[in-house]
């Protein structure tokens, strides 16, 4: 036979290549090239970044902002992050919204303690944040008393560009955080 | 707003030494009962006066060295008349009062409200807790030696 074969003993085999490895100009090349290299914790981030669901939690006026916040005119989903879930269970982000009575807190503690981990808090409002205007017997002196908070959103009530640039910044934070061991 | 007529004689005459004191601000009447006259007063005012329907009931704190430091205020209406009437009746500290939900249901979570409120004591309740606050609550908030910001503040 005419045809000249390269013996298989000197053929190269391609070295997997780290990513720690590619400098990033490689990697907006290859990026640019539709070839999507990444880590496991990079995807993951990536997931959790785009599908923050919040829990349903409207405890006063600041409601209705975040309720603006979701409809059409500024449109969470663009950051995909319309369904509100009725069920703390389903949800990632609790959004306190609003005046926290001590009558409510431990529902509110108990709603915190139910979502899933992973789980971020951003507490909405000026009430929410410190008391606000109720410096009174009946209200919580702000829920950092009671959960983690992550981003506080201040106004009274903020309007919903303010939410979502909380949300923005949620979800930058989520870019940073290592998937498995948040808290 | 009907007038009084001879309706509110009517009613002292029948009310007799248990009406302590009435008075009369801008067109509406008021009538200061003494306690010993409950609930009999209530029922004499609701079945022969037609006073049907119980508006409000609240309690009212004078001030910890006033006497009688609390009252208990009946908001009244006559739905067929259009009439109305506040009646009162002065508590010391400490003091209870019968309840008024054998006259009027309605008198209730109104009374279980200044329960929760001023601690004032609803003999014959049926269900005396309180109505906004949580069952736990340290204290009656509306009272005048209550601080405004509570006991635990700070914690």
């Amino acid at each position: 036979m005419g045809v000249k074969r390269t013996p298989i003993t000197e053929i190269e085999i391609p070295r997997l290549v780290t990513p720690e490895e590619v400098t990033p100009e490689e990697l907006e090349m290859l990026e640019r090239g539709g070839v999507l290299l990444t880590t496991l914790n990079k995807m993951v981030n990536w997931a959790r970044k785009w599908s923050i669901w919040p829990c349903t939690f409207g405890l006063a006026c600041c409601a209705i902002e975040m309720m603006a916040t979701a409809a059409s005119h500024y449109d969470m989903a663009r950051f995909g992050a319309e369904v509100f879930r009725p069920s703390p269970r389903q949800a990632d982000l609790l959004i306190v919204a609003g005046t926290l009575t001590k009558k409510m807190a431990p529902v509110l503690k108990r709603v915190y303690d139910q979502m899933p981990e992973p789980k971020w808090v951003i507490a909405m409002g000026a009430c929410a944040i410190g008391g606000g205007i109720y410096r009174s017997y009946a209200v919580v002196q702000g829920v950092d008393k009671l959960v983690p908070v992550d981003y506080y959103v201040p106004g009274c009530p903020p309007r919903p560009e303010a939410l979502l640039q909380a949300v923005l910044m949620l979800q930058k934070q989520i870019e940073k955080e290592s998937f498995n061991n948040k808290i | 707003m009907v007038a009084m007529g001879d309706w509110l004689e009517k009613v002292k005459e029948r009310l007799g030494g248990s009406v302590l004191e009435d008075f009369e601000f801008r067109g509406e009447y008021t009538l200061l009962l003494d306690k010993s006259s409950l609930p009999g007063a209530l029922e004499v005012l609701k079945g022969e006066f037609g006073f049907d329907c119980l508006v409000d009931l609240c309690g009212v704190d004078m001030g910890v060295d006033q006497e009688p430091r609390f009252y208990v205020v009946y908001h009244l209406r006559n739905m067929t008349t259009r009439a109305q009437l506040r009646v009162k009746v002065g508590l010391k500290d400490g003091e209870g009062i019968p309840t008024a939900c054998g006259v009027w249901p309605g008198a209730n979570w109104m009374e279980r409200e200044a329960y929760d409120m001023f601690g004032i004591e609803f003999e014959g309740h049926p269900d005396l807790t309180r109505l906004y606050l949580a069952d736990d609550f340290p204290g009656y908030p509306l009272r005048k030696d209550y601080p405004t910001e509570g006991y635990d503040f700070e914690e």
